[in-house]
């Protein structure tokens, strides 16, 4: 953490609310995102026990599992979900864009411009914390190797349609959230700690109701009251006021509340199997409905909370106005979505289990190279970012006090102009360092000479002047221009191109793809 | 200590564990020294912690580890690498009250060593003697080689997937699964022919099935590292003489009482309590009301130099107070005078 960071929680301490981090947005926020707030069953791996999801604030689509054990209720639960999930994704599939990008002629191996589409815009998912996202891509691991009827007529537990689909998009959406600066599939809970600073500290700023308290708190409360009420205030029933988040639920809920409603459904679902003739099944049957119907609405209320936070928290970070450079990372993401759509579309299996040699390279440099840009991209964009960089010496701002007229000495001189300038803060400077500025959204760059004295400095401009032997007009800034140059590069280019996995040699290839598309391990009750 | 009406609470691995994580936390050492209910004392306090367990998440962890040793043991055995364990003795050790039972299962563990062959022992009960007061531990199973060698068995119902688990919930595993090794050590020690393996056997669920996968996770980093944390740990004894006389935590006394006696033993708070201790939410209310900046984070304190109340660290950084020439405060005073610079700037405020 710097020490901006630390100032800034301890003035939220002091204030008793949290304090600015960020002056724009940095996150790109869609207009109509699809948020999900899930729940699981405690001790079990991949058996949810409800979700709230939808893009409308005022209609979330309720979806239970009476009983989390039972594998016919929890494909039901699945083929909801994808019911819910799919048509929302696939409504942006096909609204593209033209775009036209490099690549190599496969016949005559030259360089050619193709077309190629782009999505116009791309799904965006929304939970409410960490926890959320991890439980995306553990769902989508779950369910990409179930097989449907139509797949395997064999299978033992055939899977409902869609959910091994669902499953390839939810990893999908899961393994893009690992790329920093993404924002395909958020976190309500790091989207809010990227712009602001609570009086607590960093874990337990992964509560979103507490988190939410220091920011928003209650008119007359501070910012601490409010998150310890949001954490620990229970009512007479002995249930937590703020229920978690999820997808974890809290043990007083499970014991007191919804173990006791699952056994009642339990007992009559016995009953009704057990009915003799067709009267007695449906007493039983409207019974059933009723034990159900009480389940349902004790999982509401766990979610209910959560999902007003979530658009809580979409609305403060939304009064936030949109850094410039956000809507290039959305690009990005808008690529990642529009390749994923290609790979479902031209029926390629899903995704391994764990990524071969190669991919993981590729990804490995790619997310390195986007954490990089984030960097950049976020200091350029934030004054606020950009003083955390100044303090750290990897940039300054200042007055350009003087600018004297120089030329290359080669034999079509070039345009070098020095400027003399004036800055109070301590960048860490040595012969030759190169730095950048923006000029008109791209990079300038321009080398340190010497200083002059304490706090004065030369600089010598090294691009973006034209061809001409005179500098073209307004590349060159005048005396008295206020300047931001960074030490860091604005534009991130990744390391060395790796080879094609064809070319890829075997030594760094790894051991061959293996069994990708096989199915899954089940038994006949895969619960205890 | 506890008062005469209350049964001491037994340490356990767990409580070792985070114990040892935080050992300059005196507060949390004579508490369960003492055998102090933590969490009933919390609650008289009146900040109580959520605590227990999901009956799902227990009964699950219950059937799992009952699957795992199903079968007289075999499944374990086929775990561990053994195809046909021939003469696998599983020894009853049952006995009567903690101190016995640690007794039966020393027995048991060097009959086994003499007669060199395969044996399961199933919740094993050993003792180890923790800042001067008596812990006793049961893990899940201990399986002794007919070489002499002993290895820790660990049961957990967090998923295995892809052949990987979270990685939080292994290294808390590795962590308690390492105060079991130490305390088997202390047995090995007394018996001839034996030794314990550093490194666990750890069973899971594979993937999304109830059926168990195994991998043997190499605890000598965490043994290491408890070991020397429990051998620093102020003994019991000391920090009791420290208490002001007739200082109590009998929890029938009146809360202004407990205070006082809760008070007069240090604590040393820091976050990542909230997750390993009963007491976390009084410690950290006491540690906000000084403005100790530990209670945002343990990594504060090193840039801060001997900056330690976030009043200080303001005032410094505001000008208020501090001595320039201190590199800490120059380095506030800049970052403050960035900060606001920033914010101006961007019009906030």
């Amino acid at each position: 953490m710097s020490l901006i960071t630390t100032l800034a929680r301890l003035e939220a301490v002091e204030s008793g609310r949290a304090s600015p981090l960020a002056t724009v947005r940095h996150r790109q926020l869609s207009e109509h995102p699809l948020v999900l707030v899930p729940l699981t069953t405690a001790g079990e791996a991949g058996a949810p026990l409800g979700a709230l999801i939808g893009t409308d604030r005022q209609q979330p689509r309720l979806l239970t599992v009476a009983q989390p054990r039972d594998r016919e209720l929890r494909f039901a639960f699945l083929a909801e979900l994808a019911d819910a999930v799919l048509p929302y994704l696939e409504a942006y599939g096909d609204d593209v864009e033209l775009v036209e990008r490099n690549a190599t002629d496969a016949e005559s191996g030259k360089r050619i411009k193709e077309e190629v589409e782009l999505c116009a815009d791309a799904p965006q998912l929304i939970v409410p914390g960490r926890a959320g996202i991890d439980f995306v891509r553990l769902l989508g691991r779950s369910m990409r190797f179930r097989r449907t009827v139509e797949q395997d007529p064999d299978a033992a537990y055939p899977a409902p349609p869609h959910v091994p689909l669902l499953g390839r998009w939810l990893t999908h959406y899961g393994e893009r959230a690992r790329v920093p600066g993404s924002s395909l599939l958020l976190a309500a809970t790091d989207l809010l700690n990227r712009h602001w600073a609570t009086g607590q500290s960093s874990l337990e700023d992964q509560h979103l109701g507490a988190l939410l308290a220091w920011i928003d708190p209650a008119e007359g409360e501070s910012g601490a009251q409010a998150a310890l009420r949001a954490e620990s205030y229970r009512d007479p029933r002995g249930q937590l006021v703020c229920p978690p988040a999820g997808p974890a639920t809290d043990p007083a809920f499970d014991n007191r509340l919804l173990a006791p409603a699952v056994e009642a459904y339990d007992r009559v679902r016995q009953r009704w199997q057990a009915a003799q003739d067709g009267d007695e099944a449906d007493s039983w049957m409207g019974e059933l409905a009723i034990a159900e119907r009480e389940i349902r609405r004790l999982l509401r209320t766990q979610m209910e909370p959560t999902w007003h936070s979530v658009w809580r928290a979409i609305d403060l970070a939304r009064e936030l106005p949109e850094g410039a450079r956000v809507a290039d990372r959305w690009t990005r993401d808008r690529w990642s979505f529009t390749a994923h759509r290609d790979r479902v579309r031209a029926g390629e299996p899903p995704q391994p289990r764990r990524d071969d040699a190669v991919t993981a390279a590729r990804k490995l440099a790619s997310r390195e190279t986007a954490q990089a840009q984030l960097e950049a991209q976020e200091a350029l964009d934030d004054p606020l970012v950009l003083a955390g960089r100044r303090l750290s010496g990897e940039a300054f701002i200042g007055e350009v006090t003087d600018v004297v007229m120089a030329w290359s000495e080669s034999k079509r001189p070039a345009p070098r102009p020095l400027l003399t300038f004036h800055t109070d803060d301590r960048p860490h400077l040595g012969e030759r360092t190169k730095v950048y500025r923006s000029l008109d959204g791209k990079p300038q760059s321009a080398e340190f000479v010497r200083y002059e004295t304490d706090g004065v400095l030369v600089l010598r401009l090294t691009d973006r002047m034209g061809r001409a032997k005179d500098p073209a007009e307004g590349s060159v800034p005048e005396k008295g221009d206020r300047i931001a140059w960074t030490l860091f590069e604005h534009d991130q280019r990744g390391g060395p191109k790796l080879p094609d996995p064809e070319e890829t040699p075997w030594t760094h290839g790894g051991p061959p793809g293996t069994d990708a598309e096989s199915p899954d391990l089940i038994t006949p009750e895969d619960l205890l | 200590m506890r008062g005469p009406a209350a049964r001491p609470r037994p340490l356990d691995a767990r409580a070792l564990a985070a114990l040892a994580a935080n050992p300059g936390c005196k507060r949390r050492a004579l508490l369960d020294g003492a055998g102090v209910d933590k969490g009933a004392l919390a609650a008289a306090l009146g900040s109580p912690m959520a605590s227990g367990q999901s009956q799902f998440a227990f009964m699950r962890g219950n059937a799992f580890e009952a699957r795992v040793k199903s079968d007289g043991g075999a499944e374990l055995m086929r775990l561990l690498g053994v195809a046909d364990p021939t003469g696998l003795q599983l020894p009853d050790l049952s006995a009567a009250g903690p101190d016995g039972r640690a007794a039966r299962t020393a027995l048991a563990l060097r009959e086994a060593t003499t007669a060199k062959e395969w044996t399961l022992l199933d919740h094993p009960m050993l003792a180890l003697e923790v800042a001067g007061s008596p812990a006793y531990l049961e893990p899940d199973a201990v399986v002794v080689h007919p070489d002499g060698q002993w290895t820790v068995v660990e049961i957990k119902s967090f998923p295995m997937i892809d052949a990987s688990a979270d990685a939080a919930k292994v290294g808390a595993a590795a962590r308690q699964a390492a105060v079991y090794v130490l305390a088997l050590e202390q047995v090995a020690a007394r018996t001839e022919g034996a030794q314990v393996a550093q490194s666990v056997l750890l069973v899971c669920p594979k993937d999304f099935s109830n059926l168990p996968t195994a991998s043997v996770v190499d605890v000598r980093k965490q043994l290491s590292v408890t070991r020397r944390q429990l051998s620093r740990l102020t003994r019991v004894e000391d920090i009791a003489a420290t208490l002001p006389q007739g200082a109590t935590f009998d929890l029938e006394r009146s809360g202004d009482e407990l205070m006082a006696a809760v008070d007069s033993v240090s604590a040393a708070y820091a976050p990542d309590c909230l997750a390993a201790c009963e007491m976390a939410f009084h410690c950290r209310a006491a540690a906000r009301t000084d403005g100790d900046i530990s209670a945002l984070g343990r990594s504060l304190r090193g840039e801060l130099g001997g900056l330690t109340t976030g009043s200080a660290v303001l005032a410094a950084a505001r000008g208020e107070a501090g001595d320039p020439r201190d590199p800490a405060v120059a380095a506030l005073r800049r970052a403050a005078a960035l900060r606001a610079g920033a914010l101006e700037a961007a019009g906030c405020r």
